[in-house]
């Protein structure tokens, strides 16, 4: 096996979910600051400089020079270039384009507010016609969209596969990309939460939005201060649980649903060491050095109980602490619910690192009964 | 007072409708229209209260009975006349044809199952994943079965030991027939979790 240079290598190491997703779950709180402490850090860290045209032109040279970078490596032109991932490049250039255009925006509105002066939005000094600006502009994009499509089509053909044999599921089977997060998430949770609990928690939770979101301002325009913490929890759902996912999904996952760093070579062999270990084995015979009592609800009991001080307790301190003044705002309902959902969304990134730091299973075990939790 | 004004201008208007109205009634429209009784249709097309509950009642009765039989007609195509499903138990040649302490892949493609030798016990495990039913695939230099769509991999045995499936995999009931041939029979399956591996037809001692 040749040598990787230093960069390959460290990317290779640090792109591994177990590393990555942490750091970028530490940086995501100072880029989009969901509470004013945060946001005074941000301030004085000047990440707010990422939403100038200064910042979009840094974005855009770091992740166009990382991919041409990238695409001298033969591993990595193999994966990126594949027929079903290069709208997943195009996606990751797109997001980050309108990330960056609508904070701008948000950013520009903010510094307006700030000197007592009304939103772009308000402002009616430039009124655009509808015909012929805007239709002119909509058949413009109409044409340029086919055009697209049919070099898209032309270009990229689709990947044909052998006939489906149920003997033989492609290995790495791959989900719709659209679909990656999900499949991510069946990886540390039971079929039953994620396939069919979490899902309906998401429709009840975006359905719920206009109700817990009882913040008059930032209606019809563009901002970040007036609603740091709804603008935050949504590029939380959107950027970490969604976006990343689907691009960890595509672009790392390979054989037998290993980890694969960018610049590795997808060797069906690859051997990791992922022995699964309950959180009642751990209780009972690592701490307690004996065997598992045969009563379910005993051997059980420990994962119960933390269940129920995450779902139980927790919001309590939280109303306490951290959320006294969005406790304030919402009311006891509102905040109950809100805080309920952002609890199960944050059960994933806990579920991730518990099975990658300590292999941690099932926080609650019962296969007997297909309950795991 | 200015507010006033259109008012009696619209009366007389309205008074010229209601008589272009009540001209083309006839005699009935002279009353006051609070006493005027409710007007039922007559003539030919009238329709007495009864008979269009009747043709409701016969309206609904046959929607009713028609859902009721491809109600009928679908929970019968439930129970088809004849199976067309593999038989779900073969022979699978001489306990020493297996290899002790290899797993045979022989009939993963055309009964979904590997048959596996120990020393001592030979048995029977489904090639279908107990976290969403792909197949995973047997991986000799690291001795487990290791499914590519979530990662779950199995020991040799068939129990769960990594990645998200949360019970192992499932053991048929294996015999031995008179002539000495394995009997591989699929409708019976043994789970670990329910403490059916030892039962004496989840595996032979060979």
């Amino acid at each position: 096996m040749e040598e990787l240079s230093w960069p390959k290598h460290l990317i290779n190491v640090l792109s591994n979910p177990k590393y990555l997703f942490p750091l970028l779950l530490g940086l995501f709180v100072f880029i989009f600051p969901p509470t004013d402490r945060l946001h005074r850090i941000h301030l004085r860290l000047r990440l707010d400089r990422l939403w100038t045209n200064a910042g979009g032109v840094f974005l855009l040279v770091l992740f166009l020079s990382f991919f041409l970078f990238g695409l001298t490596d033969p591993n990595f032109r193999l994966i990126v270039t594949k027929a079903d991932n290069v709208p997943i490049v195009g996606l990751i250039f797109l997001v980050t384009f309108f990330l960056w255009f609508s904070m701008k925006q948000a950013l520009e509105n903010d510094r307006r507010m700030a000197d007592g002066k009304k939103p772009i939005e308000a402002d009616d000094k430039d009124p655009v016609l509808v015909w012929p600006d805007l239709v002119y502009g909509e058949f413009i994009a109409m044409i340029v969209c086919t055009i697209l499509l049919i070099v898209w089509s032309i270009v990229l053909t689709a990947p044909l596969e052998q006939p489906a044999n149920p003997a033989v599921s492609p290995n790495p089977s791959k989900a719709p990309w659209y679909f990656l997060g999900l499949q991510e998430m069946l990886v540390y949770f039971d079929p039953w939460i994620a396939g069919v609990v979490f899902p309906t928690v998401i429709i009840i939770g975006i359905m719920a939005i206009p109700y817990l979101d009882n913040n008059k301002k930032g209606c019809g325009y563009y901002s970040f201060a007036d609603r740091k913490m709804a603008v935050s929890v949504f590029m939380f759902f959107w950027l970490v649980l969604w976006i990343f996912l689907i691009v960890v999904g595509t672009f790392l996952r390979g054989p037998n649903w290993n980890f694969f760093g960018p610049f590795e070579v997808w060797k069906i062999s690859k051997l990791e060491a992922l022995t699964n270990v309950n959180l009642s084995e751990l209780i009972y015979m690592k701490l307690l050095n004996r065997r598992l009592p045969d009563n379910i609800l005993v051997r059980e009991m420990g994962g119960f109980l933390v269940i129920l001080g995450y779902f139980g307790v927790l919001p309590l301190i939280l109303m306490k602490t951290l959320f006294r003044k969005l406790h304030q705002d919402l009311g006891n309902v509102r905040f109950s619910f809100f805080t309920i959902m952002l609890l199960m969304s944050f059960s994933l990134p806990i579920k991730m690192m518990l099975r990658w730091f300590f292999n941690i299973k099932y926080i609650v075990a019962i296969p007997e009964y297909f309950f795991n939790i | 007072m200015s507010d006033d004004k259109p008012g009696p201008g619209r009366t007389p208007e309205k008074k010229e409708e209601g008589a272009a109205v009540t001209a083309g009634t006839g005699s009935a429209a002279a009353k006051k229209v609070a006493s005027q009784p409710i007007v039922r249709p007559s003539g030919p097309d009238r329709v007495p209260r009864r008979t269009l509950v009747a043709w409701l009642a016969i309206g609904w009765l046959a929607f009713g009975a028609s859902m009721a039989a491809y109600g009928a007609m679908f929970v019968r195509f439930l129970f088809p006349n004849v199976l067309f499903e593999p038989k779900q138990s073969f022979l699978a040649g001489f306990p020493d044809e297996y290899v002790v302490g290899a797993v045979s892949e022989r009939w993963k493609v055309s009964q979904a199952v590997w048959i596996v030798r120990d020393t001592e016990t030979l048995y029977v495990l489904s090639t279908v994943c107990t976290h969403l039913g792909c197949t995973p695939n047997w991986l000799e230099n690291e001795g487990k079965f290791k499914c590519p769509c979530h990662g779950s991999g199995f020991y040799k045995t068939g129990i769960n030991f990594e990645g998200p499936a949360p019970r192992p995999l499932e053991r048929f009931r294996v015999a031995l027939t008179d002539s000495g041939e394995i009997l591989v029979d699929k409708t019976k399956k043994f789970q670990q979790e329910k403490g059916e591996w030892t039962q004496p037809e989840s595996f032979l001692a060979v």
